[in-house]
């Protein structure tokens, strides 16, 4: 089973993708094999920064949807009352009833509930799963939900079971937040890693983040990226909470402005480069812990 | 034809309340615009979908037209499907009795 390290942040923009891609960028030069995942399906973007990307696959994603047939229908409510969603509108005196697609989330509650055969299923396109090849040994697999969509937690589920579970180490490149798709990122992660910016933004969310991973018992640790921005405040939270600094990655307008051309793995400023060596080692330490777990549970 | 209008509160003095899926109680006046009663919003804090269903609610009560802030598009299309006539009035000041005397001026 290769290794799974998610790397979240709750606020957004603080650096997953820019961390994603670069340890994913570090492993590809080790020979490593190594798979990142995009799981910001509402804005890919890791495909951005990786040029020699070819695609392989494509896959399209659908949800089930279901449609009330009012010849049948009874106009008894009990599908509306099954529904956790409030997607069925049904009106007994006026003879309506109708399914909201953009409300419905596929759950098949209201299937169990009607009892009169009125209700069936068809197929709707949420998104695509696109998968990549650079090279041998590196993958890229992202998740792109369809515009006017809201199904991003179960394009990331079926995201998640379009990759092949071999290689050596999967990268998920969270979403913002610390909602439903997040939880579904980050929830099967042997590691996640945190990334925080020092502003009073970015210490804020990742409270928020904090209390998230601790309440599904994940281990976790911090980055701290764009250091020198901000104040000190984040240091002392993590000391007080006992929480692990993995890395510190300094601000820099340099790589800024290479982010915004989409090179910067390859014009990556020395004190920048510095910061994501000593996190690569970091990670490459975790992966060999978690090996050497597996063969003494062995 | 009955009205609604959308309130914060149970009563006459209560204030207007400008949204339509969210408003806490809905007090529905008779053809001749007089306070009939007031209903809850059951579904005030309800994840999603709180507009649909207080648009559905509109139709099962019978109601012709509805005075509030704003309406929803999912809200706005089940109004529209059964002739409800939605009327926007963006004075949060006002309360369910200053649009009642509106229509005795009329």
């Amino acid at each position: 089973m290769p290794y799974k390290l998610a790397i979240a942040s709750g606020k957004g923009g603080t650096g997953k993708t820019s961390i994603s891609a670069n340890l994913f960028h570090q492993f590809k030069q080790a020979g490593r094999e190594v798979h990142l995942v995009d799981c910001d399906v509402e804005e890919p973007n890791a495909l951005l920064f990786q040029h020699a990307a070819c695609l392989e696959s494509e896959k399209g994603i659908e949800q089930l949807i279901p449609a009330i047939d009012t010849d049948r229908c009874t106009f008894c409510r009990k599908c509306a009352e099954y529904c956790e969603y409030n997607a069925i509108v049904v009106i007994p005196p006026v003879k309506f009833a109708q399914v909201n697609a953009s409300l419905c989330h596929s759950c098949g509650a209201c299937l169990v509930a009607c009892t009169y055969g009125a209700i069936s299923e068809r197929p709707e396109p949420i998104g695509a799963v696109h998968h990549y090849k650079l090279g041998q040994l590196a993958h890229l697999t992202e998740g792109r939900l369809r515009i006017g969509s809201a199904m991003q937690t179960l394009l990331i589920r079926e995201l998640k079971k379009a990759i092949s579970p071999l290689g050596e180490v999967i990268l998920y490149d969270a979403p913002p937040g610390t909602s439903c798709p997040v939880v579904e990122t980050i929830a099967d992660a042997d590691y996640v890693i945190l990334v925080t910016e020092p502003t009073r933004f970015g210490v804020n969310d990742l409270k928020l983040m904090v209390a998230l991973v601790r309440k599904l018992n994940l281990p976790f640790g911090v980055v701290i990226n764009k250091k020198g921005l901000g104040g000190s405040e984040v240091y002392s939270y993590l000391e007080k909470e006992h929480i692990d600094l993995l890395a510190e990655i300094p601000f820099s307008r340099e790589f800024a402005s290479g982010y915004a051309r989409g090179n910067f793995l390859e014009t990556l400023p020395v004190e920048v480069a510095g910061g994501y060596a000593g996190l690569l080692e970091v990670v490459q330490h975790k992966i060999k812990e978690h090996e050497g777990d597996h063969r003494t549970q062995r | 034809m009955k009205t609604v209008i959308t309130a914060a509160g149970n009563t006459a003095d209560s204030a207007f309340d400008r949204r339509f899926g969210r408003g806490a109680w809905f007090c529905v006046l008779n053809a001749s615009n007089q306070i009939e009663e007031f209903i809850e919003n059951v579904l005030v804090e309800a994840s999603n979908g709180a507009g649909t269903k207080a648009a559905e609610k509109m139709v099962e009560l019978g109601i012709g037209k509805v005075i509030s802030g704003d309406f929803g598009p999912k809200a706005k299309d089940l109004l529209d499907k059964f002739e409800i006539q939605m009327v926007i009035l963006q004075d949060e000041s006002l309360t369910v009795q200053d649009i009642v005397n509106r229509f005795q001026h009329e």
